[in-house]
Parts: structure tokens; C-alpha cells; sequence
């Protein structure tokens, strides 16, 4: 190993929701539980399962009552997700005491950069640790790049380590399935699949000239990441933006005088926040404006969602619609915040699409998930709405770069395609 | 959001007394069990985080010496817990 080598530990806790759950009601231990979501409303659905549960055959995001005609007697809990965030946590103080370099994946999966260490000694710390301090186990992958310590993490369950080395990556990530890399969705798949690329081993071989003409720029990642050669850092990000709120808030290059100057601001303020909670993997349910007028007086109101969200269309109509009820132009403003709070684990709830409302917003997020991604190699102002072209010196501001050090090109469930 | 509370017989919620220094720590003196006899601990012995597979919880946990035995008190955030023997 050249001194210049990275460890990179990936950590995922294993059936996060329904093990946090079983350790909390011991009566349940050694049944089928499932956590469900909402079971009144219709489309409840299994958020996660433990093992016994999934030997019967059930399968996250399946409807509650698919995996009870599955197995009779199967015990459902409503989620407990201010207990789950105390989970991560924890696990982020255990993580802690090896590195300060840690990027949280949702709740229950981190990525820890502990170069200069015996990464698969620390992996298995850290398991013995979770195992006696939280109760639930952990699977950690390690190697030298975040894509196979990720690959690593999901080969041996519950309560393993497994190692993806420069030595042994053909033999250990080259015959999974492509399915199981990043980025990698049903239709990626499917295209593959037509090309004869079934494994992670057949699309490493692929020429990458052809993997970009078949799959566009995401095909020079994939190359990349099958071969062992991606080289994205782990980024420093704290689990606090994923507990509290998410928001920014930007003083205006000149006072906003008008609804419309408004509108453009919390348009551009709307996306940057919904690019965060995209990377963090959280839906909102309430949204808070600021505004401060030019004598420095302010407002702060809130307002619930209808459905828990990070859709910035979305999010900005109800900025927009709260500033309306609460603002009344006495005076111009000078400067305009957004911030999304009752945050919620975007896990499992977005794959509801029984309604064409739930199909169109998913489209919807699809589409905002594109532009980060294009955002995130291009720059900020390479895609822009056209509501925020009518001013440029309002809509060039660029709230993310201003705050956000690491920009992140991963996003949990996101990108597949 | 609060976080929802589960009961179960092997879990006992107690009230304790207990001194909170300036540099942060907290050492436990006496807990009330739940038949209302006060028992003093006499000494605590160990600290650290674990989880209680038998009472079905995670916390603090405290080592006490108490009458010559050793009990486990855990701290849950602002409550305090200990399993049914
Ligand atoms: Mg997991």
C-alpha cells in the first residue's frame, strides 16, 4: 500500500428502522416486524423490515397489505423517527472518536475517511462498539474509494466486515450485479442489459466511449466507479443539518420593491435549500420564511406542507403564499430567508406512485435531481430558471456555493435512473 | 416531532438523586424502586453508553454497587431506567 493511500469505511446499520425498534420492545424480538408508514392513509407501505420478516418474502415499499396477505401474524410499528435520529446520532459519536472526516448517508449509513489506519481493525471496533453501545449491528465495507467501501458494506449481513482491496476487487465487486452500483436504476440497467452488461465486472471491461455514448456523461462515472477509480473525497458534513432544519437566507443586492421581486428570491432560495435535503436524503413538512424590511424589522411565519417535500416548486409556492398572507409592502425589504423544518427521512415514502399527483411530483423531483447533478459539475449558473433570467442581479445569487464547502455528487435513492 | 415512548414490564423508570458537577459528569446517589424503598449507591463504577436487551432501551449506563451488588442505572436522555431483576 503506497503511503498515499486512502481508508475508506463504509458503515450501514443494518434493518436501521425495524432493529432500532426491536431492541425498544423486546415482546416483539423474534417475530416478522415491519415498520410501516401511515397505515390509515391507504398507501401505507413497508419502510423496513427485520429478517424474519424479509425470509417471508416481503419487500420494502411494498403495501402494508401485500406483506400481510405475505405472512399472517406479521407485526407492523408506526415509525419512531425522532428515536431513529438519536440513533444516528450516536453512531456519528462513535464514528467520531476515529475521524472528523465522516459523510452521513440518510440516517443509517456513513462513509468515514480513516487513511494511516488498519481500516478493517477499525471496522470492526466500530461493529463491536455500535453492537454493545446502540444495540443494533452495523456492515462495514472497507477499501480505497467510497464506491466499492459502499459495495463492500452490503456483501456480508448483519454484522460484518468485508474488505474490497486493490488485490481482491475482481474477484469480490466484479460479479455483483450492476444494479448494486450507485447511479445505477432500472433503466441504466435495462440499456446495459441490452448491451450484454449484466455485472460490475462486464461494465468495467466496456470501452468507456461507448458506455458515454449509450449512457451520456453518467457512463464516464460508471466506468470510473466499476474500475475502482473514482477519487471523490468524504466529505466533512455534519449530522445537524439533518436533525434540525435546512435553510439560507441571503441579504439582496438591491431592496426588493415588489411581489415579483420576491418571487425570483425565494425561487432561487428554494432551490438551493431542496438541493441540500435531496443530499441529505430528507423531505420537509413545514416551510419558514424570514423577511426583513429595510428598517430592519422583521417576520418570521410558518406553515405546514401538504405532503412532506423537496420539490422547490413546491416549496416556493408556499414561501410565496405565506409571504402574501404576512407582508403588506410597508416598507421594501432588505433581505429574505427560507428555511424547511420537521424533517422527515426521505426513505421509501417517494416510491408511492397509485396516484398521477404522486407520479407528477416524482417527475418533478427527477427533473430537480437532474439539475443538481448538472449543477454540481458545471456550476451553479449552468441551468437556471426562467423566472429568475427576468433580474439578473437577483437571480445570479447563488446561495448553495455560498454556504456549502463540500459539494456533494451523491444523494441516497438519487440519480438512479 | 417527539420521540414516542415505549413501556414494557422489564423496564422500570426510577426517580434518582444524583450530583452534577461543573465539569458536566453526574453521578447518581439514591433511586427510588418502584415498591417505594429508597436504595443508596454506595458506588459507581463504571460509565458508558450501552444498550439494555433486557428492559429495551439505550442510555448511559451506570455501574452501581449498591448493598454489595452490582445494578445497572441507565440515563436516557432526561429520564432514568433500570431492568426488572
Ligand atoms: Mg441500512
Amino acid at each position: 500500500m503506497s503511503p498515499k493511500e486512502r481508508v475508506i469505511l463504509h458503515s450501514d446499520m443494518n434493518n436501521f428502522y425495524a432493529s432500532v425498534e426491536c431492541l425498544h420492545r423486546p415482546e416483539i424480538r423474534g417475530k416478522a416486524v415491519v415498520v410501516g408508514g401511515d397505515e390509515e392513509a391507504r398507501h401505507g407501505i413497508v419502510l423496513a423490515k427485520n429478517y424474519i420478516a424479509k425470509k417471508a418474502g416481503i419487500k420494502t415499499a411494498e403495501t402494508l397489505w401485500q406483506a400481510r396477505i405475505k405472512c399472517p401474524g406479521l407485526i407492523v410499528v408506526p415509525p419512531n423517527y425522532p428515536l431513529y435520529l438519536r440513533y444516528a446520532k450516536y453512531a456519528r459519536e462513535i464514528y467520531e472518536c476515529y475521524t472528523d472526516q465522516i459523510e452521513p448517508f440518510g440516517l443509517d449509513e456513513a462513509w468515514l475517511d480513516v487513511s494511516g489506519n488498519d481500516g478493517v481493525m477499525v471496522a470492526d471496533e466500530i461493529r463491536q462498539r455500535i453492537k454493545a453501545e446502540l444495540g443494533v449491528t452495523v456492515s462495514i465495507g472497507v477499501s480505497y474509494n467510497k464506491i466499492f467501501a459502499k459495495l463492500g458494506s452490503n456483501i456480508k449481513k448483519p454484522d460484518a466486515t468485508t474488505l474490497v482491496s486493490r488485490e481482491n476487487y475482481q474477484a469480490i465487486a466484479w460479479p455483483l450485479p450492476v444494479g448494486d452500483l450507485l447511479y445505477v436504476g432500472p433503466s441504466t440497467q435495462k440499456k446495459l442489459y441490452w448491451q450484454g452488461v449484466s455485472t460490475i465486472g462486464e461494465l468495467a471491461a466496456m470501452p468507456v466511449d461507448c458506455l458515454q455514448r449509450l449512457l451520456g456523461k453518467v457512463g464516464c462515472v460508471l466506468h470510473a466507479f466499476a474500475n475502482g477509480l473514482d477519487q471523490s473525497p468524504v466529505a466533512r458534513l455534519s449530522q445537524e443539518s439533518l436533525i434540525k432544519s435546512i435553510g439560507n437566507s441571503t441579504t439582496t443586492p438591491r431592496d426588493l420593491v415588489c411581489d415579483d421581486d420576491v418571487r425570483i428570491l425565494l425561487f432561487v432560495l428554494c432551490e438551493s435549500v431542496c438541493a441540500r435535503m435531496r443530499e441529505q436524503g430528507v423531505l420537509s413538512r413545514t416551510v419558514a420564511i424570514t423577511v426583513r424590511d429595510s428598517e430592519l424589522f422583521s417576520v418570521d411565519r410558518q406553515a405546514k406542507l401538504k405532503a412532506p417535500s423537496c420539490i422547490s416548486g413546491e416549496i416556493a409556492d408556499a414561501a410565496m403564499q405565506l409571504f402574501r398572507q404576512h407582508y403588506t409592502w410597508h416598507q421594501p425589504i432588505r433581505s429574505l430567508g427560507v428555511r424547511c423544518t420537521d424533517l422527515v427521512p426521505a426513505g421509501g415514502l417517494q416510491q408511492i406512485s397509485f396516484f398521477d399527483d404522486e407520479v407528477n411530483r416524482q417527475r418533478r423531483e427527477a427533473l430537480e435531481r437532474t439539475v443538481d447533478s448538472i449543477r454540481n459539475r458545471f456550476g451553479h449558473s449552468s441551468v437556471q430558471r426562467a423566472a429568475v433570467w427576468a433580474d439578473q442581479p437577483l437571480g445570479s445569487i447563488n446561495p448553495k456555493g455560498d454556504h456549502v464547502i463540500h459539494p456533494v455528487g451523491y444523494f441516497k435513492d438519487g440519480m438512479k435512473a | 416531532m417527539i420521540e414516542r415512548q415505549y413501556d414494557h414490564p422489564d423496564k422500570i423508570y426510577v426517580q434518582v438523586e444524583a450530583t452534577f458537577y461543573p465539569d458536566g459528569r453526574i453521578e447518581p446517589k439514591s433511586f427510588l424502586w418502584d415498591d417505594g424503598r429508597r436504595f443508596d449507591i454506595d458506588r459507581v463504577t463504571d460509565v458508558r453508553r450501552a444498550a439494555s436487551l433486557k428492559a429495551g432501551g439505550i442510555g448511559t449506563r451506570y455501574t452501581c454497587k449498591v448493598l454489595g451488588r452490582t445494578a445497572y442505572l441507565y440515563r436516557e436522555e432526561d429520564k432514568w431506567f433500570m431492568e426488572r431483576r
